[in-house]
């Protein structure tokens, strides 16, 4: 850690940079992880065959491109990255998987931001009555873990599309928008600027929309990372346990038939493994934007 | 110390009564929005082991009276919230007239135990890894590793348990795959079965030891930087007290306060991270049995599981509000 007297050489060359917080090396590798699990669900489509994820697509349980299955059968660049025990190829099985994740992350986190904004600045402007029934709520549903009243919902009903699954993990993450909003709008109710709008005559919804939400947007996108993260956590949890979409490959659907055909026992890592890294890999670089943007909103994290 | 106003009890426990209650509401309505009929289920399980049913429509009616389905909607649902009040979750479809309650009784000292343990564990290292990485003193190799170990943080604890057991009971035959306890051992209080708990438990709880910490050591970390500019901290130094002293008297029994109530935001996450670790390692836990239930849809089952980990984590979150003003005087409670 340096000291604030003699600018070192990073501290000048973020000088250069006009100290834009936006610009921080958390951030920028994050969001690269990112995009880059984005771009490989988009061009994978164009770059390789995607009638490869069916059912005997090729020969069952080979291994990645130069390893060698328990048959003695050294793996090819038909399929670099191997073949479970029904002969799908697992890379395509990744190209399709990941984006259907992140798309159940994203939307149920969007579904859910946009509950906590509504909600969270409803509490803060009306109080009273409102502001009783929001905040026991969100308390009362910060508590239930979504996993096991998911769990009820797809035993009960069986196959299910992503975005229905988007939909009821939506029900679930918006209790964090909610508080987070709502102890910012009550801070923010008394602060001058916001006495300034009001006695200019501005409306409710400009004070809300375009006087307190700007200043709210950091802290909305950390706690909306942090919900895709939770949303995906729920997602690839109730895949794993053999719940969630049925028919459409999902990264959790992969890892639980890997574990369900004894990939442990029969060494088949490629299996299991890939979707892993990928998941990891995909969570890293949530972590990473999070932190990121920690930064941003909170100025006296940026020495470390 | 001050004592905790009867309002702050009061306004926590009908916090606790009402998640208890919707819990309990959601797990009953979800079922019955299905069209899937469980009794169908039971009888085509019936008809699946020993070919045709002789007389299965009066099976079905009898099936449906024991499970009380031919009662109003209404006093189906009393019924329901009376007996779950007691913890009471009706016979199982798929071990037919073994109670609920009683395969819960079994899981659950295994989960409770796994978490309790995996718990202290993460507790301590976090918090201790999180105050080292602010504490001037402590070597520079620590400050540089911890952060890239916090990768872990972001996890989920399904993906590391699946990379613990393929490297330490797949590649390196040091653990066992599955099971909470050896299969030759006889259960019983003796330090045999006790050793091959133990031995059975390490990867599990592990692989939810090695996601966890880096929250509490992140957490650890922001308050360690506010203890570290505080007067008493500088007066302290001033003093000439010994480092150590310094670090574990004055600046972490400052800082781990607030950490614990962090603990009541997270217990949702980690219980559910817990299930799916069991579930992963055949662990005879409540995971096991919710996964088991799931695929022979045992309703029943399913839905005492879920509302017994409901109910833990509720009555955690409660302790933990309760507790807290109690362990941190400077909190004040009262809106």
């Amino acid at each position: 850690m340096s000291d604030t007297t003699t600018p070192t050489r990073r501290e000048k060359r973020r000088m250069r940079r006009f100290d834009n917080p936006w610009l921080n090396p958390k951030l920028i590798w994050g969001a690269g992880l990112f995009l880059g699990i984005i771009a490989m669900g988009i061009l994978g489509r164009f770059v390789w065959d995607m009638d490869l994820v069916f059912t005997g697509a090729g020969m069952p349980r080979q291994g990645p491109v130069w390893v060698e299955n328990i048959r003695g059968q050294v793996g090819t660049l038909a399929h670099p990255l191997g073949t479970d025990v029904s002969g799908k190829d697992i890379l395509a099985l990744i190209i399709v998987g990941a984006p259907n994740s992140l798309y159940v992350g994203v939307l149920a986190s969007l579904i859910g931001m946009s509950l906590g904004i509504f909600l969270g600045f409803s509490a803060g402007f009306r109080g009273g009555r409102v502001d009783d029934v929001i905040r026991v709520g969100s308390d009362v549903m910060l508590t239930i873990p979504p996993l096991l009243i998911l769990v009820v919902v797809q035993a009960a009903f069986g196959d299910i599309s992503l975005t229905i699954m988007a939909l009821l993990i939506a029900g679930f993450v918006w209790q964090s928008p909610t508080r987070l909003i709502r102890a910012q709008v009550l801070s923010m109710r008394e602060a001058g600027y916001v006495q300034m709008a009001r006695l200019s005559g501005a409306s409710t919804i400009h004070i809300m929309f375009r006087e307190m939400l700007p200043n709210l947007v950091p802290y909305l996108f950390g706690s909306f990372i942090a919900n895709v993260t939770t949303s995906i956590v729920t997602a690839v949890g109730l895949e794993v346990l053999g719940l969630g979409p049925q028919r459409v490959p999902t990264l959790g659907r992969v890892i639980y038939d890997a574990i369900n055909s004894g990939a442990l026992i029969q060494n088949m890592w490629w299996w299991w493994g890939f979707p892993t890294i990928l998941l990891a890999v995909m969570f890293v670089g949530l972590l990473l934007v999070n932190l990121g943007l920690d930064e941003v909103s909170n100025p006296r994290l940026r020495r470390l | 110390m001050s004592r905790i106003p009867l309002s702050y009890i009061g306004n926590r426990l009908f916090t606790l009564v009402l998640t208890v209650f919707i819990a309990a509401t959601l797990i009953w309505i979800i079922p019955r929005l299905s069209p899937v009929d469980p009794v169908d289920v039971m009888l085509g399980r019936m008809a699946a082991g020993g070919g045709t049913v002789a007389g299965s429509d009066a099976i079905m009616a009898q099936l449906r009276e024991s499970f009380g389905l031919d009662q109003p909607l209404i006093v189906q649902y009393l019924l329901y919230l009376k007996n779950t009040l007691t913890l009471d979750f009706g016979l199982s479809t798929s071990s037919f007239p073994t109670p609920v309650s009683e395969m819960i009784a079994r899981a659950l000292p295994w989960t409770v135990g796994l978490m309790m343990v995996s718990l202290v564990i993460t507790f301590i290292i976090g918090n201790l890894l999180g105050a080292l990485m602010v504490w001037e003193h402590s070597p520079g190799l620590l400050k540089v590793a911890i952060p890239a170990v916090m990768i872990f943080t972001s996890i989920p604890p399904i993906l590391s348990g699946l990379l613990l057991i393929y490297i330490f009971s797949s590649k390196l035959p040091w653990f066992p795959l599955t099971g909470a306890y050896g299969l030759n051992v006889e259960p019983g209080w003796s330090f045999e079965f006790a050793g091959s708990v133990l031995y059975h438990g390490f990867l599990p709880a592990m692989s939810i030891v090695i996601v966890t910490f880096g929250f509490w050591a992140l957490g650890m970390r922001g308050l360690m930087i506010t203890v570290q500019g505080e007067d008493y901290t500088t007066l302290a130094k001033a003093k000439g007290l010994k480092k150590r002293y310094i670090l574990y008297q004055y600046m972490i029994r400052n800082a781990i306060l607030p950490q614990i109530t962090a603990f009541a935001l997270k217990i949702g996450m980690l219980i559910a991270g817990q299930v799916l670790v069991e579930r992963i390692f055949s662990y005879n836990g409540m995971g096991k049995l919710l996964y088991d239930a799931i695929l022979l849809q045992d309703f029943p089952v399913i839905q005492g599981v879920s509302f017994v980990i409901i109910l833990m984590t509720a009555l955690a979150v409660f302790l933990v509000d309760l507790l807290y003003p109690l362990i941190d005087p400077r909190i004040r409670h009262g809106e």
